[in-house]
């Protein structure tokens, strides 16, 4: 059995159109996922309005390291690995607080000023002539490789070294901006405490299915079949205005035209989005004064571009999906390689009215909760697959609809809103930075 | 019209959830009034269920759906099927006023949820608004605040 220490044996989990289960079920695999692809790519840590003043810090992952995110004395967002360089005590454990001017480690008051120097020891002659300060340790918490606040979206790459921010997510960065820019004040703020929903599955199945547009009326005919079934015992018909459930649920059962027609864009390095021409989220009733707000701040034409746009799903590779239409922001966060933890968080778009807010909290309730109708199926399925690619009769796992031979997934394309290009395009750049670091022929440790 | 008495509370509430672990589910949406809500909170103490997240909040047409969609041929995270059991503590009446017809409950209980070899059991205090409609208890609202209702979980499927 290989355990994935080289780049020839991470290269061949992955064919054009099929990927091994290894990939799934494999705790070597996942260990070099985390020493690698999280280490390689920018990874979504959190967003600022988390941390508004100066001190303020949020504890968080990237990958399977703890980090804490801080408003720094001069403003700016830093990202810290959670770790006392003395003896590794977590310095922050609550998610969220204010540290006034500096960190002090609980364990033997060590302390650190918001951008991880160190400050002061207790009882410090006891290290003179010792050569602490010449120790990384004596330089206080370590940051992390690189940090980027995207309009107010912090990401970081753990990696000293590697590619930029903007060469890593290009084109990509319009689904941002349309969520951002759904607001007046061209700001958003993280409204309450996410969803937490732990899954028994590998974090890829999750970023799959977010642009998986084949699965909804099956896999979600239980709740939205039901659904529709029920409006129209009512004697409702598909016209009649229906409550914002009903708005939110119904586009689930839509039929395989729709979502042909939807269109999917891919971006080099994974990136990539469903509804490019219109989505489930198009048809939603307009909120009373929310054009007028957006009028007033960008002018008519700009405003109506901004709600045109409907994409559905943008997965930023490696592990978050966004939905601008809705506010919503989706962390895949691994675990194990059969283990990942969802957190479903939403945003309020300033200076918008509050229904907005209260649509995006139902959306995330009705289908992101662990007490969602919708998201209970999608479970089902993750774990049935989880389980089910231990059988040995087949090891590959098929993403070859709508493949096309020579297909780039270096360059960006639109295509038939059923394809599973995006999935394929994930694995490219899963191949792409899993090996990115590892030398031609990294000996086996 | 009838005063209802603190042990008659009591009963209602046993009643209501021993519907729920029979899986009488017909029975228990006849519970309740035509605008009743049932919430669980996703913080410690939330106040508000609509602007910021909650795990529920439902009116009569969510939760219709969600006990049909427990029956159907296609509701694949039930097959196979859910089973609960809760177990309370004496509820305390907090408020009896029958000459508006109105009461108030808070009940301490313990939830178990089950599939295949899964085992779920969850801490909860259960708060009933009840009131008087012809004559006989409905429930107007009703709030289910689970102890860890920050732990990260998997399906909770049916209703606690
Ligand atoms: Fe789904």
């Amino acid at each position: 059995m290989p355990n994935y220490q080289t780049r020839a044996e991470v290269e061949a989990l992955v064919t054009p159109f099929q990927v091994h289960r290894d990939i799934y079920t494999n705790q070597d695999v996942y260990r070099q996922e985390m020493k690698h692809l999280f280490a390689n790519t920018w990874v979504y840590v959190g967003h600022d309005s988390q941390t508004p003043k100066k001190g303020d810090y949020y504890t968080t992952q990237i990958g399977d390291q703890p980090v804490i995110m801080v408003r720094h004395s001069d403003n700016e967002i830093k990202v810290l690995y959670n770790r006392c360089p003395h003896k590794g005590t977590k310095i922050a454990i609550d998610k969220t607080g204010n540290t006034g001017k500096f960190f002090r480690c609980p364990y033997h008051a060590w302390s650190f000023k918001t951008d991880g120097c160190l400050l002061a020891i207790p009882l410090k002659k006891g290290y003179e002539g010792t050569g602490l300060s010449e120790t990384e340790n004596g330089k206080g918490m370590k940051s992390v490789g690189a940090v980027h606040n995207y309009r107010g979206f912090i990401f970081a790459r753990l990696a000293a070294e590697g590619i930029g921010f903007d060469d890593f997510f290009g084109g990509s960065l319009s689904s941002l901006d349309n969520m951002v820019d759904r607001s007046p004040a061209g700001r958003l703020e993280v409204v309450g405490a996410p969803l937490r929903y732990m899954h028994q599955c590998n974090w890829k199945m999750l970023v799959e299915n977010q642009t998986d547009t084949c699965h909804p009326m099956v896999a979600h005919e239980s709740s939205a079949g039901t659904a529709v079934q029920i409006w129209k015992d009512m004697g409702f018909t598909e016209d009649d205005p229906k409550p914002p459930a009903m708005e939110i649920i119904a586009p689930f059962m839509s039929a395989y035209e729709f979502f042909e027609e939807m269109g999917i864009r891919t971006w080099p390095n994974g990136h990539g989005h469903t509804g490019v021409h219109h989505s489930i989220h198009s048809k939603y009733s307009e909120i009373p004064g929310y054009m007028d707000a957006l009028i007033e701040s960008y002018g008519k034409e700009k405003a109506e571009a901004i709600l045109a746009e409907n994409r559905h799903n943008t997965v930023y590779f490696p592990n978050i999906m966004i939905k601008g239409p809705i506010q919503q922001l989706r962390n895949f966060i691994p675990l194990a390689a059969d283990r990942t933890l969802v957190e479903s968080w939403i945003f309020r778009l300033v200076d918008a009215p509050e229904e907005l807010t209260r649509r995006t909290a139902l959306y995330n309730r009705m289908i992101n909760a662990p007490t969602s109708i919708v998201g209970h199926d999608d479970l089902e399925m993750y774990e049935r697959a989880q389980e089910g690619l231990h059988a040995d009769g087949l090891e590959w796992v098929n993403i070859q609809r709508l493949y096309q031979e020579g297909e780039d997934l270096d360059a960006e394309a639109v295509e038939n809103g059923t394809t599973e290009r995006q999935m394929r395009n994930q694995f490219h750049a899963w191949v792409k930075f899993m090996t990115a670091s590892m030398s031609e022929a990294e000996a086996a440790e | 019209m009838t005063d209802f008495s603190k042990d008659d509370l009591i009963d209602f509430l046993y009643d209501e959830v021993r519907m729920l672990d029979d899986g009488r589910f017909d029975e228990w949406m006849e519970l309740w009034t035509e605008d009743g809500h049932y919430w669980m909170p996703l913080n410690y103490n939330q106040q508000d269920p609509l602007n910021e997240t909650s795990l529920l909040y439902e009116d009569q047409f969510m939760l219709r759906l969600r006990i049909q969609r427990l029956i159907g041929a296609r509701t694949f995270s039930q097959k196979p099927k859910s089973r609960c059991h809760h177990v309370i503590q004496r509820p305390h009446v907090d408020e009896i006023d029958n000459d508006a017809g109105r009461y108030k409950t808070v009940t301490r209980m313990h939830y178990i949820e089950t599939r295949l070899d899964d085992q779920l059991l969850l801490a909860l205090t259960a708060t009933h608004d009840l009131v008087r409609r012809d004559d006989r208890l409905m429930i107007a609202g009703k709030k289910v605040e689970i102890l860890n209702c920050d732990a990260a979980f998997g399906n909770i499927q049916l209703l606690p």
